[in-house]
């Protein structure tokens, strides 16, 4: 049998194919690695970005002075006697006004027109009135929310056919709102409200927004912040620095990478027994959330806070304990100025952790209904003691409402939150890159 | 909790106080030459101040505590205790102020207790997860026959009373899940890992890494929202509706996809570090005796690493099977025990939710369940990650 040094034998071939095939396992699998981030991001960004977008009707409203304040005097405890059921037919005759003025005809009956209108208008325009009494009696231009279902319409959610079906809405009263948009009054833009108002209710998708999350969120990161920062990095300098090599100190190492592994909901269950239950402080309030977060930030930054105090050479040390400095002293004076960095970015990326994480709030009651902005510090609940709820939760809150267009809001939601993270790690890798000394 | 604002207030100001008048008081004993003192007016002044604070801040929790167990009111005896403390701390400091006092000496032994108290929190926060599980749990088997609740096939809670609390369907899900991303992660990831530590070159590893880290610093709601809205349908249509498996979006093969592109950067980092690890000379050897890249890989490398990439995957598994936003959006709420991936399916940690958000009776055993199933599941997850550390402890041992 004949060889040649150039023409690869059977056995090599088989060889050189399975080396082939091997590498072609390796690199499919970092394709599909990237491709299923890539379709995770289009899908939140594709379902989400519209819902910084939203419908408002520009309105003329006339306040007729014999429906809003019989009496006259302007005087706001008889004017707040007129409920939005009150406003409802002066906004709906205001949006007639505007259809006549537009030449638009319908046969459409009037409630049907006024269901145009988001439920949520009527108590926009009240409270600018109970905050302005001297509108009454005038004409006042508002621009105020349509409905979920014509907004909709112009985010391509809700179609002709789809509204054919729907109860709530009409083919001929998205007829009119497409004449509408053409005139100019209809317009969809920009809803800086979304990041503003507080959760709306299961009818009124359009007025849900996120301000009472970020607020919640906001609130807990403080308490983490405050608490973990503190708490992990003592414990870092005594299990790095001062801790004699002993069971106990293994015990607690042991402990450490432990609780970094028990899984998020076991720290909610944690919370609801001892901080609730026990300690009896408020449900849903920034305060429990965020001490349960603590727990479960303390590991991730006492590992990182370690790590930065190990990579410090001990040269630093010994300089500072051959001048006289005590050990506490090198500590303070030296050795943690200089794992400083690294320490800020494991604490940044804790919090980035800590700000994603939905299970545990949901065990301490964050998932209630909240429309009141929590405040930071009342007399009666003590520091972030208010109920409130949190980003990741309100997206949880609202995956589970019946109307389509809250999916909308919870990717929107999403994007929120993921723009926040992301801020978040880039200003840690800035720090890393700024900062990091290498020995 | 109001009655905490007096005592805080008046510690801080002693504080304060300590801290100037000790100062001076150094000065003073020095008689102007701060040579003649061994330790700085600083650090009398430091002594002074954590004297005050530590042992009436040390109070205050105790007597919180204490109050809370015994189901008592504070009063204004307890706040005249912590004043009293900080009192004396600040006097006692005060009087030590001599030349010769060891001031930095005392300050760094309080500095010292808060150190090792800190550290003591990971202890604390151990002993409170088992505590508060294991109390409900004793009250809910007071009410519930354990038998019942580890062996019964079936699981349907009943607010009125009487009803079946068996945990082997939520294990079987729960598992059932676990297995089906653990099946997509762990060769992927593991792949994923070999091509970036073997073959791929700077500028490919310098995309995909992050690529894949970023997949790991997206908050577990998004891939719930996204088994939701896009997996969930996408498989239903294409695959269980046409086949004839069901036509539930929500499912085994949903959920245990998604979470299975969770787990990826936790395979492949874990996995990248531990194949990192074998020693150059190993893969040096191979290739010197004529086997290929592939043939190294397969035959040195990845024996070599077989203990940690085992440790790996357990520690993926332990995360698997304690993850929660995942299921509850995409795996259902039915309990059930099936063979059907494309059927809907629930997991331990969805009964948790689910038993313990909205109208809660701690007195209740539907209630109670979800503490003995947090156990449960504390139990497994710790089994998990204690053998894997061990695991990859031991293996790190030899190669170094």
């Amino acid at each position: 049998m004949k060889t040649s040094l150039l023409a690869a034998d059977a056995r090599t071939k088989k060889r050189n194919a399975a080396e082939a095939r091997f590498k072609a396992y390796g690199f499919a699998a970092i394709i599909v690695a990237m491709l299923a981030l890539l379709i995770l991001l289009t899908s939140v960004l594709g379902n989400g970005m519209s819902s910084f977008r939203q419908t408002y009707i520009a309105l003329d409203v006339a306040l007729p002075e014999e429906k809003l304040d019989k009496s006259g005097v302007r005087d706001l405890s008889v004017m707040s006697k007129v409920t939005t059921i009150g406003y409802a037919p002066i906004l709906r005759n205001a949006l007639l006004d505007a259809l006549a003025a537009q030449g638009i005809e319908t046969e459409l009956s009037n409630k049907d027109i006024g269901n145009m209108i988001s439920k949520e208008a009527a108590a926009t325009v009240r409270n600018k009135v109970l905050a302005n009494p001297d509108l009454v009696g005038q004409t006042v231009s508002f621009d105020v929310l349509a409905s979920g279902r014509i907004d909709g319409y112009f985010k391509g959610r809700v179609t002709m056919e789809s509204a054919a079906l729907d109860g709530n809405t009409s083919p001929e009263a998205l007829m009119i709102a497409q004449a509408l948009a053409d005139a100019g009054v209809m317009e969809t833009k920009f809803n800086w409200n979304f990041f503003v108002w507080p959760d709306a209710s299961d009818q009124r998708p359009e007025a849900a927004g996120l301000g009472v999350a970020i607020l919640g969120s906001l609130y807990m990161m403080i308490v983490v912040l405050v608490l973990a920062l503190p708490i992990g990095v003592a414990s870092s300098i005594y299990l790095e620095e001062f801790a004699p090599k002993n069971r106990w100190t293994d015990l607690i190492e042991v402990n450490i990478s432990n609780l970094a592994a028990v899984p998020s909901i076991v720290y909610g269950i944690l919370g609801l027994a001892i901080f609730i239950n026990f300690m009896e402080f408020n449900q849903s309030s920034p305060l429990v959330g965020g001490l349960v977060l603590t727990l479960m930030t303390l590991p991730t930054i006492i590992i990182s806070t370690r790590a930065a105090l190990k990579s410090v050479p001990p040269s630093i040390r010994d300089a500072a304990l051959g001048v006289g400095a005590s050990k506490m002293q090198s500590v303070f004076h030296h050795v943690l100025p200089l794992a400083a960095p690294g320490i800020l970015t494991g604490t940044i990326i804790g919090l980035a952790q800590a700000l994603g994480e939905t299970a545990p709030l949901l065990l301490i009651g964050m998932v209630a209904f909240v429309r009141e902005y929590p405040a930071a510090y009342t007399p009666e609940s003590g520091l972030f003691g208010e109920a409130s709820t949190a980003l990741p939760v309100q997206v949880f809150n609202w995956t589970q409402r019946s109307d389509p267009a809250f999916v909308e809001r919870a990717s929107g939601a999403i994007i929120t939150l993921l723009v926040f993270l992301l801020i978040m790690n880039a200003v840690a890798i800035y720090l890393r890159r700024r900062f990091e000394r290498r020995w | 909790m109001q009655s905490l604002t007096l005592p805080f207030i008046a510690i801080a100001g002693l504080a304060v106080l300590g801290y100037f008048l000790a100062k001076s008081r150094a000065l003073q004993v020095s008689g102007g030459d701060i040579r003649k003192l061994v330790s700085l007016p600083s650090q009398h002044a430091l002594n002074a101040v954590l004297a005050t604070i530590v042992p009436a801040v040390a109070a205050i929790f105790l007597i919180s505590l204490y109050v809370r167990l015994t189901d008592g009111t504070g009063s204004w005896f307890f706040q005249f205790v912590v004043i009293g403390l900080a009192v004396t701390g600040l006097a006692l400091s005060l009087i030590g102020i001599k030349t010769e006092t060891r001031a930095r000496t005392f300050a760094e032994r309080w500095i010292l207790g808060l150190l090792i108290f800190a550290s003591t929190i990971a202890i604390l926060t151990t002993i409170g997860i088992v505590f508060s599980m294991l109390f409900e749990t004793f009250n809910f088997f007071g009410q519930y026959d354990w038998r019942d609740f580890f062996f019964s096939t079936n699981w349907s809670p009943n607010f009125r009373g009487n009803s079946d609390l068996g945990i082997i369907p939520l294990l079987w899900g729960t598992l059932y899940i676990s297995f089906i991303a653990l099946a997509f992660a762990v060769p992927v990831g593991l792949f994923a890992a070999i091509y970036l530590s073997e073959y791929a070159g700077p500028r490919m590893r310098a995309v995909a890494k992050p690529a894949i880290e970023v997949l790991a610093g997206i908050p577990t709601i998004v891939y719930g929202l996204f088994a939701l809205i896009t997996v969930g349908p996408f498989l239903r249509d294409y695959f269980a509706a046409p086949m004839g498996f069901g036509q539930s979006a929500s499912s085994v093969m949903t959920a245990g996809l998604v979470m299975g592109v969770m787990l990826i950067p936790f395979v492949s980092s874990l996995s990248d570090d531990i194949i990192n690890a074998v020693p150059q000379a190993m893969r040096d050897g191979s290739l010197g005796l004529g086997a290929t890249k592939s043939e190294t890989i397969r035959q040195v490398v990845v024996p070599a690493a077989l203990p940690g990439i085992v440790g790996a995957v357990l520690l993926a598994a332990s995360r698997a099977i304690g993850e929660t936003m995942i299921v509850v959006l995409g795996a259902g709420a039915a309990a059930r025990l099936s063979l059907n991936p494309f059927e809907a399916m629930t997991t331990v940690t969805v009964k948790i939710v689910s038993q313990l958000t909205g109208d809660t009776d701690f007195a209740s055993p539907e209630t109670l369940v979800a503490f003995a199933l947090g156990l449960t599941l504390f139990v497994i997850t710790l089994g998990l990650n204690v053998l894997a550390l061990y695991i990859v402890r031991k293996y790190r041992e030899q190669y170094e």
